[in-house]
């Protein structure tokens, strides 16, 4: 049992200052900071709170380009779109009060994904905290348990580093979203500014490696593994680390199952590739995992959509968990072998020790014979019809089109996991979800921000019917700034996923799930000045893809698809993740 | 099992209820808590007293360990350590029987009395949580008006015997 641990973070402390300088606003500390910080694009909407900081961010335009989103939820999503397509941080600045609270289902999708993020809250002034002011809530307190870290800033001087380490703290570790809530006087307040050459904080974070007898114990494992598999995360995402997953794997001819978050880390279509796991993962990658004597888990932490029920899951494998997380170890399930470690240096480091090894050829030859007898047995599959199109087709047509290059952004829902199961990934950022909060809603501002970030790629935001409705106000967003984005709605008139559950587990009792009363996404596209168009047969669904992908500007494509399609295998909450149900 | 767990944080606005968060986020009890400045006025010591198995108390050093500003968490319960709570005890004594029953407890037990009036004594007492309460016990025959408990505190020490309880346990 490891319970004990050491540390060194930093205190912020009011610095004395040695020179003279110009004196400053608060505000324009904030926005030098930010661009010390190598920030160039910001997501947000004004308020009283915050008007000293658009006052700067006005006369800074030229540096900081600020996006007028048209609710805060949609520039939280933004701002992580921008992240998690880059792995840069993400930053979003809202007003005190509904500003702050409106932004919270973005923080704490970032949070539970391990996004990089700075929100910045405006506050009402010092003197007003705690008497109810207007717009005033405790954003601190209402924050505390989605953020990495925290701020309430209540001096003027601790500001610039409070920027710079809030910086730091969403990147360095396991990333995640940092708040930095400041009353309306501090942003008035003069004070000096320093700059980054004078700046007593680190800006750029160490990956943590792997200890040698760690690297060691797993190798020793892995090379006694009969019957071995890589289960991979969005650590390797986050990290990276994609190009040392690859040669790890190729070193050893290992299979490899991605997680959704995990998704284009590994490349879909690699003969290694058994797809993804879980609730609605491959036939191969389950049944691989629970016959697996060996678990490489990298950068994953045992999410119940993964495991099912977790004491059946991958029963007589020993596990190797590498994660830069000590807490995601040993959370749920216990390593034989913890590796507490950045996901590239960990397989950097296994590569490296692979590559000395001789090791024999077709020396897995039975578990490959194995896992290619479950991948014939049940491929994902799906049987076109001649009426309606299929929503697997939809995205099996769109991956086409797309020459499987696009950006696919995802909503939450049945289209999600079909986006997944059908658009093979070839990258790492290459498909962006909200995975662990599975906020619907997040799609469309996600693929904003993703686009922006991406200038030069096709992005693609996949949504559903009803996540669509909840954040569809973000079209004109993208039209103000021309943001070429483009939306496929894969419109099946239900809250999919629900429907899906009730028909399975309820007796088909489809309780509040009925969405065939919308608006018309076409007309409401065109209301927004952006390209509208429907795809309703199998005949015209290529062509009108192809029509909406090559129009240059925002172009929303309304796909009616089949009803009462279900997604398959489903491995029902809590079950055994062998007993899938395959249709 | 119960568990002291100590935790040195910044001492900063905010940061114990982020610690508190924690525990009541993730499902974890806290049977006591007492924090106080350390030498270094920048840091506060918090003393925790929870309870869990061996995965619950890892997750919870771990989980803590995870915050920003928190420095060094230690499970103290799995070192050689120190442990004391402190408690102050109201209690009603009108005839002088009682009075030298109490008197023979305070004795006994090494408690102080901080304060006394006719028919009124303030007993302070500071023990491991098992004294205190046995104390406390032993004064519920008399009235007892009011009692207040810090909390544990804990403080690790050098294993002081080569073979004592604390060393066979570290050696396995």
């Amino acid at each position: 049992m490891e319970t004990a641990t050491q540390k060194n973070p930093t205190v912020v402390t009011i610095p004395v200052s040695v020179h003279e300088t110009e004196k400053v606003r608060g505000a324009e500390v904030l926005i030098k900071g930010l661009i010390a910080n190598g920030v160039d694009t910001i997501f947000g909407l004004p308020g009283g709170a915050v008007l000293h900081i658009y006052d700067e961010l006005w006369r800074y335009r030229e540096q900081v380009t600020h996006y007028l989103v048209r609710h805060e939820q949609g520039a939280v999503h933004a701002a992580e779109g921008y992240a998690r397509a880059t792995g840069k941080v993400g930053v979003a600045l809202v007003t005190s009060g509904p500003g702050a609270t409106n932004a919270v289902t973005g923080i704490a999708t970032a949070y539970m994904d391990s996004i990089p993020l700075v929100v910045i809250t405006g506050q009402v002034p010092s003197g007003m905290i705690g008497t109810d002011a207007f717009q005033e809530v405790d954003t601190f307190g209402i924050t505390l348990p989605v953020v990495k870290h925290s701020y309430l800033v209540r001096n003027v001087h601790e500001l610039e580093d409070i920027v710079n380490e809030a910086f730091y703290l969403a990147k360095e570790g396991k990333p995640g979203p940092v708040v930095i809530d400041i009353p309306k006087d501090v942003t008035a307040q003069l004070t000096e500014y320093r700059g980054p050459q004078n700046a007593t904080l680190v800006f750029e974070a160490e990956r943590p490696k792997p200890s040698v007898k760690s690297v060691e114990l797993a190798v020793e494992k892995i090379l006694a593994a009969r019957r071995p598999v890589f289960y991979v995360g969005g650590g390797v995402v986050s990290a990276d680390a994609a190009d040392e997953l690859a040669r790890v794997v190729e070193i050893l001819d290992v299979p490899v199952t991605p997680t959704l978050m995990g998704l284009g880390g590994f490349p879909t279509a690699h003969p290694q590739c058994l797809g993804m796991l879980g609730m609605h993962g491959t036939y191969a990658a389950n049944l691989a995992v629970a016959e697996s004597d060996l678990l490489v888990a990298v950068g994953v932490r045992f999410d119940d959509r993964v495991t099912g029920k977790l004491n059946t899951f991958a029963p007589n494998a020993e596990v190797i968990h590498i994660d830069i997380d000590a807490s995601n170890i040993g959370k749920l399930r216990k390593p034989q072998i913890p590796v507490v470690a950045d996901a590239k240096e960990a397989l950097a480091a296994l590569a490296d020790r692979f590559a000395q090894e001789s090791l024999g050829k077709d020396r897995l030859a039975d578990w490959w014979e194995q896992i290619n007898e479950w991948r014939s047995e049940v491929p994902l599959s799906c049987e076109y019809s001649e009426t309606e199109i299929k929503p697997q087709q939809l995205i099996e047509t769109l991956h086409k089109v797309t020459d499987g290059d696009a950006v696919v952004v995802t909503d939450v829902g049945q289209h999600q996991m079909w986006a997944a199961q059908f658009y093979p990934c070839k990258r790492s950022r290459q498909f962006l979800t909200s995975g662990g909060l599975g906020t619907m809603g997040f799609g469309l501002p996600a693929a904003m921000g993703a686009q922006l970030a991406c200038p030069d790629t096709t992005v693609v935001a996949v949504v559903g019917d009803g996540g669509f409705q909840m954040t569809n106000q973000e079209i004109i967003t993208a039209v103000q700034y021309n943001i070429p984005l483009k939306v496929v709605i894969m419109n099946n008139g239900y809250l999919g996923m629900v429907r899906q559950w009730q028909e399975m587990f309820y007796d088909r009792a489809y309780s509040e799930v009925d969405l065939s009363v919308s608006p018309d996404f076409v007309k409401l596209a065109e209301a927004y000045g952006a390209k509208g168009l429907r795809a309703t047969t199998p005949e015209e669904l290529e062509d009108v893809l192809r029509q909406g992908l090559e129009y240059d500007g925002v172009a929303i494509i309304d796909v009616v698809v089949s009803k009462e399609e279900n997604v398959f295998p489903i491995v029902p909450a809590g079950g055994e993740s062998r007993n899938m149900i395959l249709k | 099992m119960r568990h002291t767990i100590s935790i040195i944080v910044a001492n900063e606005a905010g940061e114990l209820s982020r610690i508190v968060g924690l525990f009541s986020a993730r499902g974890y009890n806290i049977e006591t808590i007492s924090v106080g400045k350390t030498l270094d006025p920048r840091w506060s010591k918090a003393t925790i007293v929870t309870s869990g198995d061996d995965t619950t108390i890892e997750q919870i050093v771990k989980q803590c360990s995870r915050l920003a500003r928190v420095k060094e968490v230690k499970a103290v319960t799995t070192l050689p350590h120190i442990e004391r709570e402190m408690a102050l005890i109201d209690v009603s004594v009108t005839r002088g029987d009682e009075r030298q029953e109490v008197m023979s407890l305070v004795n006994i037990f090494r408690a102080k009395v901080v304060d006394i009036s006719h028919d009124k004594m303030i007993l302070e007492m500071s023990g491991t949580q098992d004294k205190v309460e046995t104390f406390i016990d032993m004064l519920k025959p008399l009235a007892i008006n009011e009692v207040t408990r810090s909390g544990t505190v804990a403080i690790t020490r050098l294993s002081a015997l080569e073979g004592s309880e604390y060393a066979l346990q570290r050696a396995a």
